[in-house]
């Protein structure tokens, strides 16, 4: 009785195993043909991907390439996100984890004001504030340069909580023995707590690489200067048709998927961390 | 679980101040960088902005030293109640969000979920893969997907391609106006407006226009949210179903409950928080439409069916030089914003809470709000 139950289960399951099978592989295909259609794309003549937007190349070519690099600023761009991306990042991950340290740790009058004041500015949807940081970064005079499009992206609340509440599950006895020793708050925090927080390091590392990768709206009220554009401002040009390149996909697919490069390395190098959140995370 | 109790051993009392009074000074000084870069550039400019938004600044001159005189509540008066262009493009693009949260956030809620579910299934093989190619896109930038979504849905392009070979005569769709509502009307016979929807009494919109639906530009940017937010959202639902763990799951069966009904009367009343969170996020998110539309470089063509208040508002601004209606109008953004997360809050509120999942999720959430908001 107890068997054929068992094997009975074991057959329905079996069947609907196949049947999610089929299922995931349409849905994969469905999300992952669009990059396959833009690698492929860049890689076409442009009468080639009007006529042929689907399959393989009929000539296999990197004129876009040669083109993107050639006459259009892309590399101009790609260096300006690389300055800006590296330089948020590192301020996100020094700042967002000292302030992250004071608020799980230190205690000190106005800790609970400024925790709901960061409560207040997370809720704060990022597009209403376009108009009001063009407003103050034109009043500070840093319009237009690189102070403006890095400094306000140099902290992110979010990230503060992430290193908050990490700092709140590493046991404070660590840095009780440090203390007793003699070492400074900063010591405390700089030599013994921050590299036990590694995984938080890296969870606000990659945020803050792929967000500030792939910010556009600051960059575009921060600054207009040609010579300042970055990757997405110089792409979204592209694909609004800037220079001729309204019909020019080859092109317009080559930039979309040359930036995507850093982003993919990133997101596979880290894969296990970011997919990690779901595994492994409260079982048992 | 953490607790906000201070963690120090109990210590002599002169030493225990000086280093209390060590620690309030490192405090601030650890807290400094922070709040000085945020007020800056977040709480200020706030203040700075409302003050535009009473002004009649033009863009020349410094709007804080004179350059901008105060006129009231005219921007506001201008795009809420004076009848004129700016009133009925407000009315135009508070539609086109309109459908677009309506469609974007039930939609991406049961595709991501569908997808976990999917990819939860212990015996599967490959889950790996499969989570990764349905996280993917949520990792590219908007407009290098924006750029692509365009190519693939041209007249000519992959999309009508694959819709040929099943016998469909596919749009024109980033170019067409049209809205999917106003199809099917014309479909069944009705292709102009009744007498009864002639009137046009909210925001200069005619009825007849507020119902048209999505036009089918939209549509493709209503598709391309869809396929870039499920990743995320579905990484948080599947963290929330491992949560859930097997037991519950077996205690089902147990009572012979069907697949279906374990996964409505056991699963969904589970997932309660995260799908508390994740339509949170994809409320706030959807409101928020501007990088897709400023990369498509049209000015919220075609015949504005694809401008939004986000958009409107910088346009207004920056290249309109009234800049305070487009600052006008992101209070009104933000109003809009802070309104419907608190009829969502009020109309899923809990009856049971759950607080230490509730927090789990919280933390998570923060993550998908980062990546989808790209801050």
């Amino acid at each position: 009785m107890a068997a054929t139950t068992t094997h009975r289960a074991g057959q329905g399951s079996r069947l609907g195993t196949a049947v999610t099978m089929a299922v995931l592989v349409l849905l994969a295909v469905v999300y992952i043909y669009p990059f396959v259609v833009q690698v492929l794309t860049s890689f076409k003549g442009n009468a080639d991907a009007v006529a042929n937007p689907l399959g393989m190349p009929l000539v296999w070519t990197v004129d876009a390439y040669q083109r993107l690099f050639g006459s259009s600023d892309y590399p101009l761009w790609f260096r300006n996100s690389v300055v800006v991306t590296l330089a948020v990042t590192a301020g996100r991950v020094f700042f967002n984890s000292l302030a992250g340290y004071a608020l799980a740790r230190l205690r000190f009058p106005g800790r609970g004001l400024v925790f709901s004041c960061l409560v207040a500015v997370m809720a704060v949807p990022g597009v209403v504030l376009l108009i009001p940081k063009f407003l103050v970064i034109n009043t500070l005079g840093i319009y237009n340069t690189f102070a403006g499009l890095i400094l306000p992206l140099l902290v992110d609340a979010a990230g503060v909580f992430i290193m908050k509440n990490y700092f709140e599950s590493i046991p404070a006895s660590v840095e009780e023995a440090a203390r007793i020793d003699g070492a400074g708050p900063f010591r405390v925090f700089w030599s013994v707590v921050l590299p036990m927080a590694r995984p938080a390091l890296i969870t606000i590392t990659i945020l803050s690489f792929q967000g500030s990768w792939n910010e556009l709206s600051h960059f575009i009220v921060a600054a207009s200067d040609r010579d300042l554009f970055n990757l997405t401002r110089g792409v979204a040009s592209l694909t609004s048709g800037a220079l001729g390149s309204s019909a020019d996909y080859p092109l317009k697919m080559g930039a979309a998927a040359l930036m995507t490069i850093p982003v993919a390395i990133l997101f596979f190098v880290f894969q296990k961390r970011i997919m990690g959140t779901s595994d492994g995370a409260v079982k048992g | 679980m953490s607790d906000d109790q201070p963690r120090r051993a109990p210590r002599p009392g002169g030493a225990r101040r000086s280093a209390s009074g060590g620690q309030a000074l490192s405090g601030w000084l650890f807290i400094t960088p922070v709040i000085v870069i945020l007020g800056v550039f977040l709480v200020i400019p706030i203040a700075m902005a409302a003050w535009v938004s009473v002004s009649d600044w033009n863009g020349r001159g410094n709007p804080f030293g004179g350059a901008a005189g105060f006129v009231g509540v005219d921007n506001y008066a201008a795009i809420l109640s004076d009848p004129g262009l700016q009133r009925q493009d407000f009315g135009t693009a508070l539609r086109n969000n309109v459908y677009y949260v309506m469609l974007v956030v039930p939609l991406q809620t049961i595709v991501s979920l569908t997808l976990a579910v999917l990819v939860n299934r212990r015996i599967l093989q490959a889950r790996g893969f499969f989570r990764t190619a349905f996280y993917f896109p949520s990792v590219t930038s908007t407009v290098a997907i924006t750029s692509l979504f365009l190519f693939l849905f041209t007249a000519s392009g992959a999309v009508n391609r694959l819709l040929a070979t099943i016998g469909v005569d596919g749009p024109n769709w980033t170019q067409d106006a049209r809205g999917v509502l106003h199809i099917l009307l014309a479909g069944l016979g009705v292709d102009s407006a009744p007498v009864a929807l002639q009137g046009s009494p909210l925001l200069g919109v005619s009825w007849w226009n507020w119902l048209a639906g999505p036009s089918l530009a939209m549509s493709v940017f209503i598709i391309m949210a869809i396929f870039t937010t499920s990743g995320t959202f579905m990484l948080l639902f599947i963290a929330a179903l491992q949560n859930i763990g097997g037991e519950v799951e077996e205690a089902g069966v147990m009572d012979g409950a069907s697949g279906w009904q374990r996964f409505r009367l056991i699963t969904v009343p589970m997932l309660r928080p995260t799908l508390f969170t994740v339509i949170t996020l994809g409320l706030i998110g959807t409101w928020q439409v501007f990088d897709q539309i400023y990369t498509a470089g049209e000015a919220g063509g075609p015949s504005k069916t694809t401008l939004t208040p986000a958009f409107l508002s910088y346009q207004t601004s920056f290249t309109g030089n009234r800049w305070g209606q487009g600052a006008a109008i992101a209070f009104v953004l933000f109003a809009i914003i802070v309104a419907m997360t608190a009829v969502q809050r009020w109309v899923l509120r809990e009856r049971d809470t759950v607080p230490r999942r509730k927090r789990f999720v919280l933390s998570d959430g923060t993550l998908a709000a980062d990546a989808q908001g790209g801050r």
